[in-house]
């Protein structure tokens, strides 16, 4: 049940796009298409429950047995920029196709700030291991579910005959807020 | 190639080891200041360090918090810093100050994460939500909404953040009774 | 001087990292529920973006070009975690109501950006204009969007009662960030496409 309402929470109700804006650059960078969206998403997910493990394991086995949680910044952000170099090379050595599928997203991953976002704020939340992993999945498949969802929005936007000075991203940052509008309605839900 | 990437992460970890070092005073210091006005605001004058005589009890499987506040030699009063997982956006941290009979003097919110505007009203300052619980007597006083047949006024549009309040305030007095029952 | 001048200007007009190259997007969304906190991440980056880029345009020639952005993420995570702790220590409010984006700093583009287009190239004294403009440039774009929430959302002004009785709650939520950031776009688009 505790899992249930972790998942349903980081997908819809807390959506880390929509409500917590992490994420925003790939958000409204490769969310032309809804194919692009899709691998951007999956490359997220894997990555992002590979760097919630690694922080867990970082945060309670090695910043707080030295007491230097204060490093916690600097060792995220090198752990996970070194996470997307490996998964890089694992990938191209074990799956070539999947390479040629998520590739050319996961060097921009490094410097999404919703992967170190979620690193720091299972550590800040105090979850345990298996709750960091099943609640990182979540929030992963939640900013998929965002950028799928605004693609597609994007998709047909492009033909619409909006006014010179809200082409591009203006409308579309404001039909980010419609869809933020529209998840709120979720905020009951746990 | 490997020896001046060493030696950046090696001279930059120095850099913030010394200024953590030069931070950590002041940042036990914030943090104390913190949790010493906040005390200072639910609790009658008091003349010992309530930070120090601390006892933890658990209520409902949630840890309570129990500061004694003494003025002279006798206890003049309790703060019970508790909080409530049935929050809107998470948990609400409270800090309630009690007389040693029970009657609560008033109550801070230390941390929430309901929504601005709304929840937020729990909040001293923000709403009168908060100024309705003092002098009352929880024994009197029943700690529950008026929509679940209890004496408080709920914010409006508000309910589940106004019932997480009453859960955390009536953990509080639980926490309290089980301190002095002792 | 006219030059390094041009170079300070360059980020706040031509060249806002926000209105005109739609970078920094996630604090700048996220933390401009008022004007005071829009302000104080907004010079928190920019306290971190004109370090780091003196200290890398001082040490660039000492870095090999295949583990540079390794390395300026570690000078740039330092000056962060360095901000990080002095504002623990002397504004704990403002170190509360940043919450998590002052650790994210670090992953903010503008500052990765400079340090690879502009500091790893030019000198220490034209690193640090370019990295002032810039953040000035930030600093008055997230004054000035979490002033229209603050004063549509909440009817004050820096924590000034304006209106009474607030205002438009959506403006401090969530979507009302989207839509005060996609209207000021649009305003800017129109004024600078005016101008041209």
């Amino acid at each position: 049940m505790e899992y249930v309402l972790i998942i349903i929470g980081s997908i819809f109700v807390n959506n880390i796009v929509l409500a917590q804006f992490f994420g925003i650059c790939p958000f409204l960078g490769v969310s032309n298409r809804v194919e692009t969206s899709l691998g951007m998403g999956a490359a997220v997910t894997f990555v992002m429950a590979l760097a919630a493990v690694a922080a867990y394991l970082i945060q309670y086995y090695v910043l707080v047995p030295l007491h230097i949680e204060y490093m916690q910044t600097i060792v995220f952000i090198l752990v996970i920029a070194m996470l997307v170099q490996m998964v890089e090379l694992v990938l191209k050595k074990v799956s070539p196709p999947l390479y040629q599928a998520l590739g050319i997203f996961l060097p921009l991953i490094t410097t999404n700030c919703a992967v170190l976002g979620v690193a720091l704020l299972l550590v800040q939340k105090e979850l345990e291991l298996l709750q960091s992993v099943v609640y990182s999945t979540a929030t992963a498949i939640g900013f998929a579910l965002a950028l799928t969802i605004f693609a597609g929005i994007r998709e047909s936007l492009e033909l619409e005959d909006v006014p010179p000075a809200m082409r591009g991203l203006p409308i579309a940052i404001i039909t980010a807020g419609i869809l933020a509008m529209a998840f709120m309605g979720f905020s009951g839900l746990v | 190639m490997i020896f001046s990437l060493l030696a950046i992460t090696f001279v930059s970890a120095a850099a913030v080891g010394v200024v953590y070092r030069v931070t950590s005073g002041p940042i036990a210091a914030a943090k104390a200041e913190n949790s010493q006005t906040s005390l200072r605001q639910v609790l009658p004058p008091f003349d010992n360090r309530p930070a120090e005589n601390v006892r933890t009890v658990v209520v409902d499987g949630a840890e309570a918090k129990v500061y004694t506040a003494t003025s002279g030699d006798t206890v003049c009063g309790y703060a019970v810093e508790t909080l409530s997982r049935k929050g809107f956006g998470g948990e609400v941290v409270l800090m309630v100050g009690f007389k040693p009979d029970g009657e609560i003097v008033d109550i801070e919110v230390l941390g929430h994460k309901e929504t601005q505007g709304l929840g937020d009203k729990i909040e001293r300052g923000k709403s009168d939500f908060s100024v309705q619980f003092r002098g009352k007597n929880p024994a009197t006083f029943h700690l529950s909404v008026r929509k679940d047949g209890g004496d408080v006024d709920a914010i409006t549009a508000s309910t589940i953040s106004s019932r997480a309040y009453a859960d955390a305030v009536n953990r509080a007095y639980l926490a309290l009774k089980q301190v002095s029952n002792e | 001087m006219n030059n390094n001048l041009r170079l300070f200007t360059r980020g706040i007009i031509k060249e806002n990292p926000t209105f005109v190259l739609l970078l920094g997007m996630c604090p700048t969304l996220g933390t401009t529920t008022s004007a005071v906190t829009g302000m104080g991440m907004g010079l928190a980056t920019l306290f971190v973006l004109t370090l780091s880029n003196m200290v890398i345009s001082l040490v660039k020639r000492q870095i090999p070009d295949k583990v540079r952005i390794p390395a300026y993420i570690v000078i740039i995570a330092s000056f962060v975690t360095v901000v990080q702790l002095c504002m623990e220590a002397y504004v704990p409010s403002l170190y509360k109501a940043l919450g998590v984006f002052l650790p994210l700093i670090v992953v903010n583009c503008i500052i990765l950006g400079r340090a690879e287009a502009f500091a790893s190239k030019n000198g220490v004294g034209a690193s640090a204009l370019d990295g002032l403009g810039i953040g000035v440039g930030f600093t008055l774009s997230l004054t000035l969007l979490g002033l229209v929430r603050e004063v549509l959302g909440a009817g004050s002004a820096f924590g000034v009662q304006i209106f009474p009785g607030g205002g438009i709650l959506i403006f401090v939520l969530a979507p009302g960030a989207f839509f005060a950031l996609g209207y000021l776009l649009a305003l800017f688009n129109k004024f600078t496409a005016k101008i041209r």
